[in-house]
């Protein structure tokens, strides 16, 4: 048994070690289970989404570009954690960010009268309701919000309900340099 | 004050750790007794120490002490008390001391129970244990500190995870560590033995109780977690190769191995440094498992705490000890003498072939676990490894491995007779004949692993009472003797059979239940019923009940054969509001050959009924009911009378009559 077979065992060790070593510090910056967006830095998809209701546009591709930067919520009248966001939502539409919705795989009178119940910030709202569109952003479930800057690109995404660490943090500073 | 007693508590326990891990080292090499006699009392002042620690944790979790933080973040004054002491070791900082408690446990029993261990070996087995107490004592202390109080105290917790909140996940994690740490002695018995430069029968039969109970309890702790699962996660099914499942198999799959070149190691004084480096490698797959589920490097529903700054110090600690391990190989290992050798077709040459299918497993599972996480650090993408990988890869693997694993035991020492063996083996063919033709005849040709998963089970199973009946010679001297031979024989011939035949009857359970089962997924209205696999399932009535700490859609399922009512299930929805999750409680009837799994769900937007899934699993109870023979042939095996006696000594004179003493080699 040659001696050299006797230190295969530490050698590979290392090696592994050292992979884990490296892996950690590129988990300091993005944690892996925050699955990353497939579209970051593209331009938003094409799509021609009809509104919601009377009274309120609907949502189309154009209306992203060249009007600033915007906020695209993705959301449903039977998804919990929507509920539990809803007043940050209000919160910002008051505070004039500009805020667009897309409602997702859900019927129209349900939603109407979720926002009715609730309150409606969002300044147009775009119907999926067979999630169609939602694929081409990326989305697999909800709520998700996407960052779209003022070319229509969309720049971050955040999946699940937003939470007040997640605006200061994230989402505010991304867009106050979007707005230059 | 009590939480601060627990603290200070755990401070001492890292300074007696200290004073174990450097004294006795010195002492044993200066052969000096005093410095050497140190470890025994360290080793029961550390284990007094993390009790008193563990004991603070607990009683501010049963009074709900809501000025400790931990406490705070897991626990919730309206949570039943049963679940208010599992979520002492629920959460990351209170798992750490569950860790510490039983890697001290483990120092202090090996200090009591190991009056027949040399002194150098002992002092030297008890400093590694020391040494590894320190690195985690240090990083409990440093980074995740149970005893943080917070001020001012919240009026009430953040409730534990709804999905803990189960007797059979409450108690899983206690039996996992005993695994986890219990092999943390055999690392410590195979550091000492490289430190000492020597490796004899009499330590392969040292270590041997230790590794029994680490095995034993890590097979009943995974038995445990994937039972949990089954009836939990709501869909019936019971491993998913999950990365934290895998980082608990892989320390069983090389526990395995390590039991069995051990007993290579005492009966014929080979196979030495490679049972050495089994100890260390199985032990630094515990420390992996650690450092894999708790860094955040892992993307998995079972990972506890995504903190990079822990995952930094578990590494070190990962570093340090395997590392070490491996460094104290490569250096002292190729001084080993070599022991005896053997023909490739004898039971040494089957403990062999068992080693290397159970290692070349364990490096399958090593390699689909992290996997992923290599391709994405080369920017490979995100890829993620699943059932299909396994069942290509580890399943294939499998069959050789209890095929041999049925005739090993039948194989002499040195040069065996295969032919002869498998001729001695005749009715376990028989029997594996007519498994197979049943269940050909009543499941057909499809699917093909299905039948070969059936020929092993039945083989694995008989193959082991075969056994026996061979060490009795049943049916070939006088059935008085037999019983007489029978009643004699050593447990650890006892356990082997248990154990492989346990094996045998898990086999058969996860095949009847992968291979057969039936799923029935349909909208049900009151009134109702379904007809699957033979049985009926009436939907009786939905209720929204209020109970504890949570909202239950309390469902009631009559279940009928023939007419006759068999069951009544109550599948359940429930939503716990302060954690804000909820979780899906199946309704599970089980004929302990088969079980009925029933589960409602969500009521359709439309008002039509609900959702509700039906199973019918057949042999999934043997599942569990297998791991639990397995468990019980390793505690009969413990309870041998020669791991308590010690190795054969060479006897000068002929013995007296009914003289105690050692055992006849056999």
């Amino acid at each position: 048994m040659s001696r050299l077979l006797f230190i295969l065992p530490l050698v590979l060790f290392v090696v592994l070690a050292g992979y884990f070593g490296v892996r950690l510090r590129q988990v300091g910056d993005t944690p892996p289970n925050i699955l990353p967006s497939a579209m970051i830095d593209k331009p938003a998809p094409a799509f021609d989404l009809a509104p919601l209701k009377e009274g309120k546009p609907g949502l189309k591709t154009a209306d992203l570009q060249g009007k600033g930067p915007h906020l695209v919520n993705v959301f449903a009248s039977w998804c919990g954690p929507c509920r539990v966001e809803h007043p940050l939502l209000m919160r910002l539409a008051a505070e004039g960010v500009p805020l667009v919705g897309i409602n997702y795989k859900d019927k129209p009178q349900d939603a109407t009268a979720w926002l009715e119940k609730l309150g409606d910030p969002f300044s147009a709202i775009g119907v999926d309701p067979t999630g169609r569109t939602a694929i081409d952003w990326g989305v697999y479930g909800v709520p998700e919000t996407y960052v779209v800057d003022g070319e229509g690109r969309i720049r971050y995404r955040h999946v699940g309900p937003i939470m007040p660490h997640d605006l200061e943090e994230k989402i505010m500073p991304l867009l106050r340099s979007l707005r230059g | 004050m009590i939480p601060e007693i627990g603290h200070y508590a755990l401070v001492l326990a890292l300074l007696l750790a200290i004073v174990q891990s450097v004294f006795p080292l010195i002492g044993a090499a200066r052969r000096d007794p005093a410095w050497m006699g140190l470890a025994a009392p360290a080793a029961h002042g550390q284990l007094l120490m993390v009790t008193v620690a563990f004991a603070a944790l607990t009683q501010a979790y049963v009074t709900s002490d809501f000025s400790v933080l931990n406490v705070v973040q897991n626990s919730h004054s309206d949570k039943p008390m049963l679940y208010k002491i599992s979520g002492v070791w629920g959460n990351h900082e209170g798992s750490l001391v569950l860790w510490v408690l039983m890697l001290a446990l483990f120092g202090s029993a090996v200090a009591a129970f190991g009056s027949n261990l040399p002194p150098t070996l002992k002092a030297r087995v008890l400093a590694v244990q020391g040494m590894i107490g320190v690195g985690f004592l240090a990083f409990m202390l440093g980074t995740s500190n149970p005893f943080i109080r917070v001020d001012p105290a919240p009026l009430n917790g953040q409730d534990l995870n709804p999905l803990l909140q189960d007797p059979g996940l409450a108690f899983h994690p206690p039996f996992l560590y005993l695994g986890y740490v219990g092999f943390s002695m055999a690392f410590s018995f195979a550091a000492a033995a490289l430190i000492e430069g020597k490796v004899d029968p009499a330590w392969a039969r040292w270590v041997r109780p230790w590794t029994l109970i680490a095995w034993s309890s890590l097979t009943l702790g995974i038995a445990m977690g994937s039972w949990w699962a089954y009836y939990e996660l709501g869909w019936g099914g019971w491993w998913f190769w999950d990365p934290v499942e895998n980082a608990s198999f892989m320390p069983w799959l090389a526990g395995t191995a390590l039991l069995h070149s051990a007993i290579v190691v005492e009966k014929r004084d080979a196979l030495k440094t490679w049972t050495i480096l089994l100890a260390i490698i199985t032990f630094s797959l515990s420390l992996m498992g650690t450092f894999l589920v708790r860094s955040g490097i892992l993307t998995s529903v079972h990972a506890f705490a995504v903190d990079p700054e822990r995952g930094v110090f578990i590494l070190a600690l990962l570093v340090i000890a395997t590392g070490g391990g491996f460094l104290l190989y490569a250096v002292r290992a190729p001084s080993l003498k070599i022991g005896g050798i053997f023909a490739p077709v004898s039971r040494e040459g089957a403990l062999v072939f068992n080693n290397l299918l159970l290692s070349t497993a364990c490096a399958t599972v090593f390699i689909g676990t992290l996997y992923p996480l290599f391709l994405d650090a080369v920017g490979g993408g995100k890829v993620s490894v699943g059932p299909p990988f396994y069942n290509a890869t580890f399943v294939p693997l499998m069959v050789p491995l209890v095929a041999a694993m049925a005739v090993g035991p039948l194989l002499a020492w040195k040069r065996a007779d295969l032919a002869g063996a498998l001729g001695r083996m005749w009715v376990a063919i028989l029997v594996t004949a007519v498994a197979v033709l049943w269940s050909l005849w009543v499941h057909g040709f499809k699917p093909v692993m299905a039948i070969i998963g059936i020929a092993m089970a039945a083989w694995a199973f008989m193959g082991a009472w075969v056994e026996l009946a061979e060490r009795v010679r049943l049916f070939r001297i006088p059935l008085a003797e037999s019983w007489t031979r029978l009643v004699n024989l050593p447990r650890s011939a006892w356990g082997t059979a248990l154990s492989h035949a346990g094996m045998g009857i898990a086999i058969a359970g996860m095949v009847g239940t992968s291979a057969w089962k039936t799923e029935s997924i349909q909208v049900m209205a009151i009134g109702d019923t379904v007809s699957m696999s033979g049985y009926e399932f009436r939907l009786d009535k939905v209720e929204q009940l209020r109970i504890e700490n949570y909202v239950s859609q309390f469902a009631t399922m009559t279940v009928l054969k023939d007419g006759e009512i068999i069951a009544t299930l109550n599948p359940e929805q429930r939503f716990y509001p302060v954690a804000k999750q909820g979780t899906t409680e199946a309704a599970i009837h089980t004929t302990f050959i088969s079980d009925l799994y029933a589960v409602v769900a969500e009521p359709t937007p439309d008002g039509r009924g609900w959702t509700t899934r039906l199973y019918y699993h057949p042999l999934v109870p043997w599942i569990w009911f297998g791991s639990i023979v397995m468990v019980l042939g390793g505690m009969v095996s413990l309870a041998d009378r020669r791991l308590r006696i010690g190795v054969p000594e060479r006897r000068r004179a002929p013995p007296a009559a009914g003289a105690a003493g050692a055992q006849p080699a056999e």
